[in-house]
């Protein structure tokens, strides 16, 4: 569905993009992962065929956007990452005037319209104001929106950024219906826990290139240990500490307000701690999961 | 949800202004008073200038006619309300979408392009200009202030006003950092509005570079082709008024799109 070659973006002197190859295949939930900053809202620009490439190849359903730009956006759903509504329409406008802008014609942009209400759980406020939308009402529109012209992929920059608990899990809940209406997914994510929810496959990057690639559990199994302890000492100790249960695990991470030892028996660390005379205020035993793969490829925690 | 009904036909230049201007339709569809305002000011100048300070006012030449001084002022109002009603939808309410709603980005991400962006909102902010250009005309028929057959072509004529107005107000408007930056628009807006040969004839500014800067400013084509047309007394002149606005209109279209380009596809 998406191919990417070497492919690269530049600002100026700022290069965002230096060069990845990335291939999206049908039908799959497909993640770029990264802290602000890595390049995934510029390759995003990219696909959705309104920002030039720099140098590289890349292809969306086989066309090249800098030829076919009209004929791609097309068949893609776009959901930026702020929500773009018009706010100077209603909610059943904004549909409805979105699938006019796809050529699609008036009748079906109706139908289309009262069905996404409806998919978007906002049937009650089609003749409301979007400024009196709430946070999570807003997002379900613009994704709404962006299904309009029934796309065969749809492009999800940040989709739950700012949203709830509630209407996180609620939109998870859309996407994977859409997943599995046959829509191609593609997401940028900096939340683990959406990553490994949501995707089948990913790539994480920073700054500009592509660290690592696979399932969340390949990569999971891959760069990182089977369990984690995390150990919580006071404040400003960690950075003293870890030189003294280093070598209790494969590897030892250090974090503003916690060390976290990386070892296939995390059990087995906390005790040894313990017998050591250390006194962690709190000890955690979990699995790995893609956050502690992150730290691993790029040093850096995603939360910055 | 339904099954894919199939990739629509590709949208045509024309069929694809149509639908920002459409856009805009639905927007002033709820509010249409303030369409109001923007026919109201000439005429409300018509009355006071024209009519009421016309009574003071002997008849005086124009092209080697008498032409009472209501039907000197009548027609440079007609080209008035076109520029108006161009420019306030091509300069305040393009930066608003452009800045703060964001409304481009959201139409680029559909098959529209910057091209299609250009030719709507200008067609939209010809529209405008046209619709208070007619009902002003309506208003000169009432009042006695057409005199002849020629004023048919003011309709166009004002079209044209507001669409080379409309592209290049658009264009300036591109360049706009801040609201602050809408003074240097009202600071034009005045003079022109005063000074091309609206109240009083272009001669009052003698034969020096000032008339020559009159001449070849845009309002002043604009008015005196309207004049030319309300009161019958056609000239060379008022082609190089047609192709003059043609040409401001084109350049206008072509560097609005430039700019999106610029502005919004990076």
């Amino acid at each position: 569905m998406i191919s990417a070659r070497g492919l690269r973006k530049s600002f100026g002197d700022f290069e965002a993009v230096k060069g990845i190859d990335v291939e999206v295949l049908r039908g799959e939930a497909f993640g770029f992962l990264g802290p602000n900053g890595a390049g995934k809202s510029s390759t995003m620009r990219m696909i959705a065929s309104v920002s030039p490439v720099t140098s590289g190849e890349l292809r969306i359903l086989g066309m090249d956007p800098a030829t076919d730009g009209p004929a791609i956006r097309g068949r893609l759903g776009v959901c930026p990452q702020e929500d773009t509504l018009d706010n100077e329409l209603n909610v059943f406008d904004n549909l409805y005037i979105y699938g006019r802008y796809f050529g699609i014609d008036r009748a079906t942009c109706r139908e289309r319209a009262r069905e996404l209400l409806e998919f978007a759980q906002i049937t009650d406020k089609a003749k409301a104001k979007v400024e009196d939308l709430s946070g999570g009402m807003k997002r379900r529109l613009t994704i709404a929106r962006s299904l309009i012209n029934n796309p065969d992929v749809l492009l999800l920059d940040e989709p739950t950024t700012g949203l709830d608990p509630q209407a996180r899990h609620v939109l998870w809940d859309q996407l994977f219906r859409l997943k599995q209406a046959g829509v191609t997914l593609v997401i940028t994510t900096h939340y683990m826990d959406e990553a490994e929810q949501l995707c089948d496959r990913l790539v994480v990057m920073d700054k500009g290139l592509i660290a690592a690639e696979g399932s969340p559990r390949e990569l999971i199994d891959a760069h990182s240990t089977r369990e984690v302890a995390e150990l919580r000492f006071g404040v400003g100790e960690h950075e003293a500490l870890a030189a003294k249960v280093e070598d209790l695990g494969d590897r030892v991470e250090v974090l503003p307000d916690r060390l976290l030892v990386y070892s296939d028996r995390g059990e087995e660390v906390v005790t040894a701690v313990l017998e050591r005379g250390l006194q962690p205020i709190a000890t955690l035993v979990r699995r790995s999961t893609l956050e502690d793969v992150f730290l691993r490829l790029t040093g850096r925690s995603l939360a910055d | 949800m339904a099954l894919v009904t199939g990739i629509p036909a590709p949208l045509t230049p024309v069929g694809a202004a149509r639908l920002l201007v459409l856009r805009n339709f639905i927007v002033y569809k709820s509010a249409w008073k303030l369409f109001l305002t923007g026919f109201l000011e000439p005429v409300l100048y018509l009355f006071s200038i024209g009519v009421g300070v016309g009574q003071l006012i002997d008849s005086f030449e124009f092209h080697g006619e008498q032409v009472p001084y209501a039907a000197f002022v009548a027609p440079a109002m007609l080209a008035t309300s076109a520029f108006n009603g161009a420019l306030l939808d091509s300069t305040f309410n393009v930066f608003f979408k452009l800045k703060y709603e964001k409304l481009y980005d959201q139409v680029l991400a559909t098959p529209l392009s910057t091209g299609d962006i250009a030719r709507g909102e200008i067609t939209w902010g010809l529209l405008r200009g046209s619709v208070y250009s007619a009902a002003f005309l309506l208003v000169m028929l009432a009042m006695g202030l057409v005199d002849s057959w020629w004023a048919v072509l003011a309709l166009p004529a004002t079209v044209l006003i507001a669409f080379a107005f409309s592209a290049v107000c658009m264009a300036l408007t591109t360049w706009m950092k801040s609201w602050q930056d809408f003074d240097k628009i009202t600071l034009a807006q005045m003079p022109l509005f005063l000074f091309s040969a609206t109240f009083f004839p272009v001669e009052a500014f003698g034969d020096g570079v000032l008339r020559w800067v009159v001449e070849a400013s845009p309002l002043y084509r604009g008015v005196v082709l309207c004049r030319e047309l309300t009161t019958g007394v056609v000239t060379w002149g008022s082609g190089v008024s047609v192709v003059y606005l043609v040409v401001m209109g084109v350049v206008g279209l072509l560097v609005v799109r430039r700019r999106l380009d610029a502005l919004l596809l990076t």
